[in-house]
C-alpha cells in the first residue's frame, strides 16, 4: 500500500494502474452511505433501499451514520441556511476518498424554495459529484445516479459535470381521455399478481 | 356550543369584548391586549377550554398608524364539548403582549415562533428565543416588509464555476402574475405587479408598466 | 436551554458525588432524529435530566412563499408539509379555501378525496410504525411496510401521476377524475394491506425486546397533553378521545362507520397500537367509500370561477377561455375574510388559518402543524427516561420535519 500512495507522476506502471482499477472497482461496489436525510426526498431514499427497488444489489445499502466511516454523502432533501454549517462540518469530517450526491432538486438547486431560508443548491456549500433532479426523484433515477457515480469512481474522473442524456427516448404519451386505451394499458393489479 | 361560550364571554366581560364575529361558522371575539391573560384564564377555568389549538399573528402594515399593526389570535377547544373559540387582539409594532404559556403550556413554542417570525415579544415568557430561524438572523421574516428573497447565509456561498445554473426568480423575472411587490407597495409607490389586479384595486399603474420591461415605451407616472 | 421545571430526582438518578450533568448534543444530523431535530441533553449517566428540543432546521418558508402566488399555487407547498401523507395536506388546504369560499364539491369528488386520503393515512401510519421498529432493531417489518407503501404509491401514481408529492388537490375538487381502474386497483390492494398489518403485528407484538422498549416508556399525561395542544395518535394514546373526523365531521365522514382507538397510558406502545388500529379503521372506511362512491359524475365544482374548465371547452368556447385565463393569471378570488379550517391529518389536527384580502393572492396562510405541538410535548415524555429511550419515543411521535418546521 505504501508504494501506491507515494508514486510520483510519470512512474505509473502496469501494476499500479491495474491496482488502481481494482481499488476503484472495489470502492464503487461497496459504497457506504451517509444519508444526510432532511426532507421529503428521504421517503424516496427509503423506497430505493426497500425491496422493490433494492439499492443493495449495487452494494450500496450500508448506511453509516458516522462521517468517519462513510464514503458517499447523500444529501437528501432541502438544506436550510441553518443546516448549512452542519452539512459543511459533516462533509469536512468525512475521510477521503469521498463523494457527494445531491439528491433531489432542493439539494441540487434549492428547488422551488426561492426564499430567505433555503440554500440554493448544496454545491454552494460543498462540492457535489452527482446531481439527481426530481421532486422527489423516482427510485430508478436514484439508481441511475448511483450507476453514474460508480462510473465516475471507476474512471477516476473529477472533471466538469455534464448533463447526461436519457438512455432511451420514450415515446410521447398521447394526450386526451383515451390515453390509456391508446397505449393498451391494463389495470395496475391484474388478479393474482401481488405477491 | 361555541355560541354559548361567546355569550358567556360577553356577559362576563361586557365591554371588554370589542367585536364579535362568526364568519363561515368560526366564532371569534376581539379583545384589548390588556385583557389578554384575563380572558384566557377565564376561558380555561370557567369554560373548560383546556385544549390549546394554535396561537399566531397576522401582519397588517397598511393599517398603521390608525390601528395597531399586528393581530394576534389564539384558537382554543373544549375537549368535553368540542366547542371552539378564537380570541384575537391587536398589538402595535414594538409593543409586547403578556405570555399565555402560564395558562396553557402549549403556547410556549407558538409564542416563540411569533416572536421569531413577527418580532412580537411576549412578557413573562420563560425562554423567548428564536425557534425556526437561527440566532444570527436579523429581522423577522413573516413581516410584509421583509423581502422573501433576502437570504442571510451562515456559510459563505462557494463559487461553482463549471456548473451553469440560472438565477432563481426574482419579483421582476419570470411570470409576474399575481405577485405582489410588497416593498414597492409599502413605499407608497402603489405598484402591483399584475396589470389587471392593479386596475381592479384602483392603482394607477403596475410594476410591469415600468421601465424595467418596456424601456421608454411608457411614460413614467409622476411618482418615482 | 429552558429550565427543567420537573427535574426528576429519585434514588436511582441521584448523583452520588456532586457533579455537573453531562451535556450531550443529538442532531441535527442524526439517524434517529428523522432528519433535522437537534436535542441538547443534560445527562446524569444515562438518565435525562433536562432537554432542549430545537426544531427549525428544515424551515423552508412555507407561509411566506404562499404569499407569492395564487391560491392554487400553494398545493405543491402543502404536499411537502407532511410528506408521508401528502394527500391529506392537499385535501386539508383545499377544504380550507372551500370553507372560505363557502362551496362544497360534488359527492363523487368527496368520496375520491376520502379514499385517497385514507390511503395516505395508511402509508403514514405504516411508515411511522415501521421506522420505530427499525430503530429498535427490527428491520424486517420495516421492509414489509415499505413494500406496502410502494403498492399504495403505485395506485397513487396511477391516479395522480406522481408517487409522492402529487399536488393533486385543487380548490373545488381534484386535478383529474378517477381513472377507470381506480375501484379495481384499490379494492385489490386492501386485502394485502390487511394481511401485512397482521404480519407486522405478529412479528413485533410477541417480541420481549420490543415490548420492553415500548411499554412504559415515554409516558404522556392526559392533562399535560391537552394543555400542550397534542392531537392525533399522540393525544389519543394518552386517553384523549378526539378525532376531527368524528367530532366535527367534514367531507362525508359522518356516513362512514368507524371507531377511534384510544389508549390509556400514553406510552410508546399505546401510540404504536393506536396507529396500527387506525390503519384497520382506515381500511374499513375505504371499503365503505368504495361501495358508496358513485361511478360517474363530476368531481369538481361546476363554477367556472373556481375550477378550471375542460380543455375541450377552453379551446372551443370563449367563456371557458376567459375563465381559464382569469383563474391562471389572477387566481381564484375568495371573499375577504379569515377562516380556520381543520382536518384530521396523519399526525392529528392539521389546521389552516387563512386570511384573504379578496385578491387572488393569499394574504396569510398559517399552518397549524400537529407535530409541532406533539414535539413540544416530547420533552415531558423523555425527561427522566434514559438516553436510549429517546429513540422509540421520538419515533412514535412521528415528527415530520416538513410539517413541523414548515
Amino acid at each position: 500500500m505504501a508504494g501506491m500512495t507515494e508514486f510520483k507522476t510519470g512512474e505509473s506502471n502496469f501494476f499500479t494502474t491495474k491496482f488502481e482499477e481494482i481499488l476503484a472497482w472495489s470502492r464503487k461496489y461497496s459504497l457506504f452511505q451517509y444519508p444526510f436525510a432532511t426532507a421529503c426526498c428521504g421517503m424516496e431514499f427509503m423506497q430505493t433501499a426497500s425491496p422493490v427497488y433494492d439499492i443493495a444489489r449495487f452494494g450500496a445499502e450500508a448506511p453509516r451514520f458516522s462521517p468517519r466511516q462513510a464514503d458517499v454523502l447523500w444529501v437528501v432533501g432541502t438544506i436550510s441556511q441553518r443546516q448549512a454549517p452542519v452539512l459543511k462540518r459533516i462533509y469536512e469530517q468525512m475521510t477521503d476518498p469521498k463523494w457527494v450526491v445531491a439528491f433531489g432538486t432542493c439539494a441540487s438547486c434549492g428547488g422551488f424554495y426561492d426564499n430567505y431560508t433555503t440554500v440554493p443548491g448544496v454545491d454552494k456549500v460543498i462540492p457535489v459529484d452527482v446531481y439527481i433532479p426530481g421532486c422527489p426523484p423516482r427510485p430508478e433515477a436514484v439508481l441511475d445516479a448511483l450507476m453514474l457515480l460508480q462510473e465516475k469512481i471507476q474512471s477516476g474522473a473529477s472533471g466538469a459535470p455534464l448533463v447526461v442524456p436519457p438512455r432511451e427516448v420514450p415515446k410521447l404519451a398521447q394526450l386526451g381521455v383515451n390515453k390509456r386505451q391508446a397505449i393498451g394499458a391494463t389495470a395496475v393489479y391484474p388478479e393474482g399478481t401481488i405477491k | 356550543m361555541s355560541k354559548a361560550v361567546i355569550s358567556k364571554l360577553q356577559s362576563e366581560f361586557g365591554d371588554g369584548i370589542l367585536e364579535k364575529n362568526a364568519f363561515r361558522g368560526d366564532d371569534e371575539v376581539r379583545i384589548a391586549a390588556s385583557d389578554w391573560v384575563k380572558v384566557a384564564t377565564y376561558l380555561r377555568d370557567e369554560q373548560g377550554m383546556d385544549h390549546f389549538i394554535d396561537l399566531t399573528a397576522i401582519d397588517y402594515p397598511e393599517r398603521e398608524p390608525e390601528e395597531p399593526r399586528f393581530d394576534v389570535t389564539v384558537s382554543l377547544r373544549n375537549h368535553d364539548t368540542s366547542a371552539r373559540v378564537r380570541v384575537r387582539t391587536r398589538v402595535e409594532d414594538g409593543a409586547s403582549l403578556p405570555t399565555l404559556s402560564t395558562v396553557w403550556s402549549g403556547a410556549n413554542w407558538a409564542e416563540r415562533e411569533v416572536w421569531d417570525m413577527f418580532g412580537i415579544p411576549f412578557e413573562g415568557h420563560p425562554d423567548l428565543r428564536r425557534i425556526l430561524m437561527y440566532d444570527q438572523f436579523e429581522g423577522h421574516p413573516l413581516r410584509k416588509d421583509y423581502p422573501i428573497q433576502r437570504a442571510q447565509p451562515l456559510v459563505a456561498y462557494r463559487d461553482v464555476p463549471r456548473v451553469a445554473k440560472l438565477a432563481p426568480f426574482g419579483v421582476e423575472e419570470g411570470q409576474p402574475f399575481a405577485r405582489i411587490d410588497w416593498a414597492a407597495r409599502l413605499d407608497g409607490a402603489d405598484a402591483q405587479v399584475s396589470p389587471s389586479i392593479a386596475l381592479q384595486s384602483g392603482q394607477r399603474r403596475a410594476l410591469s408598466d415600468s421601465d424595467i420591461h418596456h424601456g421608454d415605451a411608457v411614460a413614467p407616472a409622476s411618482e418615482e | 436551554m429552558e429550565p427543567a421545571d420537573d427535574i426528576i430526582e429519585s434514588e436511582d438518578t441521584a448523583l452520588e458525588l456532586p457533579s455537573d450533568p453531562m451535556r450531550l448534543n443529538m442532531g441535527p444530523s442524526h439517524p434517529a432524529m428523522h432528519g433535522t431535530i437537534r436535542m441538547v441533553l443534560d445527562l446524569d449517566g444515562e438518565t435525562i435530566q433536562n432537554v432542549d428540543i430545537q426544531p427549525g432546521y428544515l424551515h423552508r418558508g412555507f407561509e411566506k412563499s404562499c404569499e407569492r402566488g395564487t391560491w392554487n399555487q400553494v398545493f405543491p407547498y402543502t404536499d411537502r408539509l407532511n410528506y408521508v401523507s401528502p394527500m391529506l395536506c392537499n385535501i386539508g388546504f383545499s377544504l380550507a379555501v372551500e370553507k372560505l369560499m363557502d362551496i362544497t364539491i360534488p359527492e363523487r369528488g368527496q368520496y375520491y378525496r376520502v379514499i385517497l386520503g385514507e390511503l395516505a393515512r395508511i402509508s403514514d401510519h405504516f411508515t411511522c410504525n415501521g421506522a420505530s421498529a427499525m430503530e429498535l432493531g427490527a428491520f424486517t417489518p420495516f421492509l414489509w411496510v415499505l413494500k406496502v407503501r410502494d403498492w399504495i404509491w403505485k395506485v397513487l401514481e396511477q391516479e395522480t401521476g406522481a408517487r409522492m408529492t402529487h399536488s393533486f388537490g385543487r380548490v373545488g375538487g381534484m386535478a383529474a377524475p378517477p381513472t377507470e381502474t381506480f375501484h379495481h386497483d384499490v379494492a385489490a390492494l386492501i386485502p394485502h394491506i390487511e394481511q401485512v398489518t397482521g404480519e407486522v403485528e405478529h412479528m413485533l407484538l410477541h417480541n420481549r425486546i420490543f415490548l420492553d422498549r415500548m411499554q412504559g416508556v415515554g409516558n404522556l399525561d392526559k392533562e399535560h397533553a391537552l394543555a400542550m395542544g397534542c392531537t392525533g395518535p399522540v393525544a389519543r394514546s394518552a386517553g384523549i378521545d378526539c378525532d376531527v373526523r368524528r367530532d366535527n365531521p367534514y367531507m362525508l365522514y359522518d356516513r362512514f362507520d368507524f371507531e377511534v382507538p384510544v389508549g390509556t397510558t400514553g406510552d410508546n406502545f399505546d401510540r404504536f397500537m393506536v396507529r396500527m388500529e387506525e390503519v384497520r379503521q382506515s381500511v374499513r372506511i375505504i371499503h365503505q367509500a368504495l361501495e358508496q362512491m358513485p361511478t360517474d359524475g363530476p368531481v369538481n365544482h361546476p363554477d367556472l370561477r373556481v375550477s378550471l374548465p375542460e380543455k375541450d371547452d377552453v379551446y372551443n368556447t370563449i367563456e371557458a377561455t376567459i375563465a381559464h385565463f382569469k383563474l391562471v393569471m389572477e387566481g381564484l378570488k375568495p371573499p375577504q375574510g379569515e377562516v380556520y379550517s381543520y382536518t384530521e391529518a396523519g399526525n392529528g389536527e392539521l389546521g389552516f388559518h387563512l386570511v384573504s384580502d379578496g385578491s387572488g393572492t393569499p394574504y396569510r396562510v398559517r399552518v397549524r402543524p400537529p407535530c409541532w405541538y406533539n414535539l413540544q410535548a416530547c420533552r415531558s415524555m423523555i425527561l427522566g427516561d434514559m438516553l436510549a429511550d429517546i429513540i422509540p419515543t421520538f419515533g412514535s411521535i412521528n415528527m415530520i420535519g416538513g410539517e413541523c418546521d414548515r
